[in-house]
């Protein structure tokens, strides 16, 4: 993992909450957040936004062959996923035997790297199938 | 704006050069580029070098200072500049040679690409690379280089039907065409078979859709086009010298497949230089991977959107055919030390425009072209050439 303590807790509220950027001037939504509107520049202005988080599988890969830090996890699903207010991110897609275009997903919270066993944990967002999600919930909902 | 000419070209054999360090590739290359420019260094006025990431491979940084070092140039205290964007690196290299040269600030000089990528181990080659990437919000969730270009090839194939043999037919041609050529890193045909059947790197991509890492240097040696034939018979015009950027992260593109940063610096460059792309007679572009060399074409505007699959499976592309491209063997095949390529694509177009590419040489070859490609498209550069 490349990045270092001060690095990474920066990042929090975008990884953790998704945490990013609407300008009200011209109405986009942007994510990671930014501090200039790629649209109205210096007369943007700007106000944070929580993604909902949900949105549509574009494109997807099956990674065989990572790089150090993810060798352990191969393989694993990738996604590019166009959030429902618009931005598209790059992520994980976990509970999911396969990830097809066009799939409905939708944000869960989950470990993405270790500094060695006794170093940082790095936690943030994958995705999963958003049909699991009622599912699932209707499950725990049941045991209750 | 001065018209610029190349007055010499020199490259090392690529490959996993370990007798080779990084000073040693640069001044294999930079000899050979001198000799064939029939100049002495004593009249170099300038030095541009690409390389993407000497700090990460070799612990090297400040690479200008000693390429001229090495180059025997560090009592002349020439301006050395090194630049970087990434995969692209070379090309910039020969770009702001090119804008040094057309200005009238500098006369003679050299732009030089050079990477030393075998001195760590391949995961840690595979992370100095995936910083071309977004680090943060690529790299960080799990990406790989591999992975951004099969996302682009799913999409590509389910929008347009490109087969992965296709894919695998641009492996089979670059294989094919690095075994004429003696500087390639691999002299081994490929069978689609061959590809299909080698392991997996991230679906759809094989290892054999990749290309590998390897050393190498490659040097070239401009002068304004009047000065040109005072020092040699065949010089090389440079008719178009173009750069386009993109958003560093693919997720944030206007279309996964294309790389609107090649359409820009292609379109701009055929501007510049007055002819149509079917006028091109031979090209180098970038194929990192085999889905790569697909939107090339695409995206230069050989052929149309969506009809690069087929191009290569009609043998268009090949060497016999209408429009040859990486008769060197592009990067997967010649091998692709990442701050040398773009320099190694302009040597072999160089080669092909004065008729000495031997085997592999292109019957009538005019106007050549190269398209260098930084990351996932965040820099795209191309340069056209005539004789």
């Amino acid at each position: 993992m490349t990045t270092n303590a001060p690095r990474f807790w920066r990042c929090i509220p975008q990884r953790y909450n998704l945490i990013g950027t609407h300008c009200r001037s011209c109405g986009e939504y942007i994510f990671p957040p930014r501090n200039l509107c790629p649209t109205c520049r210096r007369v943007a202005e700007l106000e944070e936004y929580r993604f909902k988080g949900t949105g549509t599988v574009i494109t997807h890969t099956t990674i065989y062959n990572a790089t150090e830090d993810f060798e352990r996890q191969t393989p694993y699903d990738l996604a590019i996923i166009q959030l429902d207010e618009g931005p598209r991110v790059t992520g994980q897609i976990v509970s999911c035997p396969e990830v097809k275009i066009g799939m409905r997903v939708r944000p869960v919270f989950r470990i993405l790297g270790k500094e060695g066993d006794r170093g940082i944990i790095y936690y943030g967002t994958k995705f999963a199938p958003l049909a699991d999600f009622s599912y699932e919930s209707e499950k725990s909902l049941s045991k209750k | 704006m001065r018209s610029v000419s190349i007055i010499g070209v020199g490259c090392t054999k690529f490959g996993e050069r370990w007798e080779s360090s990084l000073r040693d590739l640069v001044a294999e290359a930079g000899v050979i580029a001198i000799d064939d420019a029939c100049i002495v260094g004593e009249q170099i006025d300038a030095l541009f070098v690409g390389n993407m990431s000497a700090g990460r491979f070799v612990g090297q940084e400040h690479i200008g200072a000693l390429i001229a070092d090495c180059a025997g140039l560090s009592r002349r205290h020439i301006a050395s500049t090194r630049v970087e964007a990434a995969c692209a690196s070379g090309g910039l290299a020969l770009r702001q040679a090119v804008l040094a040269v057309a200005s009238g600030y500098h006369d003679i000089v050299i732009a030089a690409g050079v990477e030393k990528m075998t001195d760590v181990s391949a995961g840690t080659a595979a992370d100095a690379l995936a910083a071309a990437a977004d680090r943060e919000w690529e790299c960080f969730v799990g990406a790989t280089f591999p992975a951004l270009y099969a996302m682009m090839a799913r999409l590509h194939m389910r929008r347009y039907g490109t087969t992965h043999d296709q894919m695998a037919m641009v492996a089979v041609k670059n294989h094919h065409h690095a075994c004429m050529n003696p500087i390639a890193q691999y002299h081994a045909e490929l069978s689609i078979e061959d590809v299909n059947r080698s392991p997996m790197v991230a679906d759809p991509l094989h290892v054999f859709d990749c290309s590998p890492i390897s050393d190498g240097a490659a040097v070239v040696v401009i002068v304004p086009t009047e000065m040109a034939r005072s020092f040699v018979d065949t010089p090389v015009r440079i008719v178009g010298s173009s750069q386009g950027s993109d958003t560093l992260a693919l997720h944030d593109r206007r279309d996964l497949t294309t790389l609107d940063s090649t359409v820009i610096a292609a379109r701009s460059a055929f501007r510049q230089a007055d002819i149509e792309p079917w006028q091109v007679d031979v090209a180098e572009v970038h194929d990192c991977f085999t889905i790569a060399e697909i939107l090339a074409i695409e995206d230069i505007g050989f052929v149309e959107k969506g009809q690069g699959g087929r191009v290569v499976e009609e043998g268009i592309t090949a060497l016999s055919g209408e429009l040859p491209v990486n008769t060197s063997g592009g990067l997967k095949a010649c091998g692709h030390p990442v701050g040398a390529t773009g320099i190694k694509q302009v040597y072999e177009i160089v080669l092909q425009l004065r008729g000495e590419a031997g085997q592999r040489q292109v019957d009538e070859v005019e106007i050549g072209l190269t398209h260098n490609v930084g990351g996932s498209g965040g820099t795209a550069i191309v340069h056209i050439l005539t004789r």
